[in-house]
């Protein structure tokens, strides 16, 4: 029998993928075994390794190098030089190709290193289309210590303990979420997690699913105990085929292995999950509509009160959760809620899944504790801005822009809403002094525009309006008292509107307006765009 | 009788509506779902016409309308917008005369925008059917569209 020496990890996702990933693998897979070293070597595929826009990336293990832009021609090089010399192929390696950045990069990826990692623990690391190697990595012991050891209600109260808030938006605490549900005897329950995610520049929970898979399902089967539902469901967006097929398979092997299904570890509780699979609609992510859409309807938003909780699915008690935040269920059963209050602020514990992009040196997928500020996560992290640092659009399009002066505000839910922003989903979009504030106004209102189910009057008629205005204006048509006219319009469509989707508009508008106004004035009265975007005729 | 085929497989649940709907639209030349399929559909199920007509009408993935062969789904939203995605739309345009939610007269292409496709770390991007295209260039735009015309895509 050989003993293996060193691994060659793949990191696969749809962005490597497309890189070519797979033909990559072929070819060492190939030379490995020319070499005579395939026995010793082993290549393993596995998640988003959080370098993103860098072709194919392979990490080698133990040695801790990382390649990247990895081509078939290089192949040989690699297997040649490093696996069998022992001497690294500098000219691929992830610190040492960029042009003008080396030294961010080479920051980056110690920081990498660096990140608290809770949810993206095993991304990167694990096969996630091995359940033996989640097991290994103390996978399923979460859940047999819950069904084993303990009741459901004090699952609930140790979540609750934790201080877990949820990841898809809207930051409401989780345990208490579950307590709602635990105690009603009504039968069946079900428990749904959302993975439509389709808010602009978020790809989180892609990456969970497509890196760690049976994490989620694990959080997701002791979510189920907690509150005695014996079915589940994860509604993916139809987009998302590599998320569906991973975790397909992921729940097929669970089954298996006895954790889904009857009698779960002997303690006579009973749980599958089902996948459901969207067709292409923002407004699903909202929870009442994903669950209208589960029914097989059109997903329009249902009015609340009843909160699923007590009338949900089928008009059943529903918990419906984020795929961040079932994944952070089963760290917090095995370690203690003490362990996990110790990371993060006062009111948001724990850490926060970020996804990174737009004008920095290194757009990716980062996993920071909550309260980390804006300013790290671009400098520390990012690698920094492409040019001058002009803002921010945190949290998506149902985000709000944040300027210079608030780079140094912790980011958690808490302290981002006393500045009238909030955190969402976690994708931040930073931009360069070349981004016209306007231009990006009204491609996000033609996001919510287009996205507007229809069912109530302020979102549907109110983004059009806000859409027309901002439109007038980048083609010189502005009148001076539409700014005014667009935030009376976006605070009554929050008061007013049947879901988040119309209620989002404000804050994106008053943000824009509150930090460039005087770029908005420009447009409107000196009928200039400063960034020569907008076409102002 | 393939349609049969595929409604039975499904249990009379309303909630498979929309996985019949996908299947229907896969199985059509022209990638969409005709009334009679959306008729099929409600007599199999058991619920009226106009329900299955709204859930098919709600969804972007699914079309009532012929289509081209291949559908182009270009992303315009913040993060590609950002990174240049209506320099890609303005080449796609041109190079295809066609307008968003138009088709070529041939019936090769249809030209759609689409929400986030939650691959934002190489905007800009499209998606021609299932196939995923990012770090979007003019250049590239035209060199991926006369691979497709050619057929050796």
């Amino acid at each position: 029998m050989s003993v293996v020496t060193k691994y060659v990890l793949f990191g696969i996702d749809d962005n490597t993928l497309q890189a070519g990933a797979r033909r990559v693998e072929e070819e060492f897979k190939r030379e490995l075994k020319n070499a005579g070293l395939d026995d010793e070597i082993k290549v393993v595929e596995t998640g988003s390794m959080g370098i993103i826009q860098k072709g194919v990336v392979i990490l080698v293990e133990p040695d801790d190098i990382y390649y990247t832009e990895v081509t078939i021609d290089d192949v040989k090089e690699i297997v040649n030089e490093h696996l069998l010399k022992g001497r690294p192929v500098q000219r691929l390696k992830f610190d040492g190709k960029v042009d003008k950045s080396v030294v961010s990069f080479r920051e980056s990826a110690q920081e990498i290193k660096k990140q608290n990692r809770v949810v993206l623990s095993n991304s990167g690391v694990i096969d996630p289309e091995n359940i033996e190697e989640y097991i290994a990595v103390n996978g399923y012991e979460a859940l047999a210590k819950a069904v084993t050891e303990k009741k459901p209600e004090d699952i609930v109260e140790e979540i609750k303990e934790s201080g877990l808030r949820g990841r898809g938006g809207a930051g409401f605490p989780t345990g208490l979420k579950w307590s709602f549900t635990a105690p009603l005897d009504k039968k069946p329950k079900y428990l749904v997690c959302n993975a439509d995610e389709g808010e602009p520049g978020t790809f989180k929970d892609r990456l969970i699913m497509e890196g760690d898979p049976h994490k989620l399902i694990e959080g997701m089967a002791i979510a189920a105990y907690a509150i005695g539902a014996e079915k589940g469901y994860i509604y993916i967006r139809g987009e998302y085929k590599l998320s569906i097929e991973r975790t397909e398979k992921a729940i097929e092997d669970a089954r298996k292995y006895g954790i889904l299904g009857e009698n779960i570890f002997g303690s006579g509780f009973d749980f599958d999950i089902e996948i459901k699979i969207g067709a292409g609609a923002y407004v699903c992510g909202e929870e009442t509509a994903l669950l209208n859409s589960l029914e097989g309807g059109r997903g329009n938003p249902r009015v609340k009160p009843p909160f699923p909780g007590q009338v949900g699915l089928w008009d059943q008690p529903t918990v419906v959760n984020n795929v961040e935040t079932l994944a952070n269920v089963p760290s917090i059963i095995l370690n203690g809620h003490d362990w996990y209050r110790e990371m993060g602020t006062e009111d948001s514990k724990g850490t926060k899944v970020y996804t990174i992009l737009g004008h920095v040196n290194n757009p990716g997928l980062i996993e920071v504790e909550m309260g980390t500020t804006l300013r790290d996560i671009i400098y520390k992290y990012a690698g920094g801005v492409k040019g001058n640092f002009k803002c921010a659009l945190v949290g998506g399009a149902a985000g709000a822009f944040i300027g210079k002066e608030m780079l140094d505000v912790k980011m958690d839910y808490d302290h981002l809403g006393k500045y009238k922003a909030v955190l969402g989903s976690g994708a931040i979009l930073v931009m360069n002094q070349t981004a016209c504030i306007v231009d990006m106004l009204k491609n996000t209102l033609a996001f919510f525009k287009h996205e507007s189910c229809g069912k109530c009057t302020p979102c549907r008629i109110g983004n059009v309006h806000l859409y027309n205005m901002l439109d007038d204006i980048t083609k010189a048509k502005g009148k001076e008292e539409y700014i005014n006219n667009m935030l009376t319009l976006a605070e009554s469509m929050q008061q007013s509107s049947l879901c988040a989707l119309g209620q989002s508009a404000y804050l994106v508008i008053e943000s824009a307006t509150r930090y460039f106004e005087d770029e908005i004035l420009e447009h409107i009265e000196r009928k200039v765009c400063p960034q020569n975007v907008c076409e102002m005729k | 009788m393939k349609k049969e085929e595929i409604l039975y497989k499904y249990e009379k649940r309303k909630d498979n509506v929309l996985y019949i709907l996908h299947e229907f639209q896969d199985l059509n030349p022209y990638n969409y779902v005709t009334d009679d399929d959306m008729q099929l559909i409600a007599d199999y199920i058991g619920i009226p016409y106009s329900k299955v007509y709204g859930t098919a009408s709600f969804y972007s993935m699914i079309s009532e309308k012929p289509r081209g062969k291949h559908i182009i789904r270009l992303c315009d939203s913040p993060p590609c917008h950002l990174m240049g995605s209506i320099d890609i739309l303005d080449v796609i345009k041109e190079e295809l005369k066609i307008e968003v939610g138009e088709t070529t007269p041939d019936m090769i292409f249809t030209l759609e925008k689409t929400a986030c496709l939650g691959v934002c770390g190489v905007a800009p991007v499209m998606m021609i059917d299932d196939e995923v295209y990012g770090n979007l260039t003019p250049k590239k735009v035209r060199k991926i569209l006369t691979e497709y015309k050619e057929g050796t895509k």
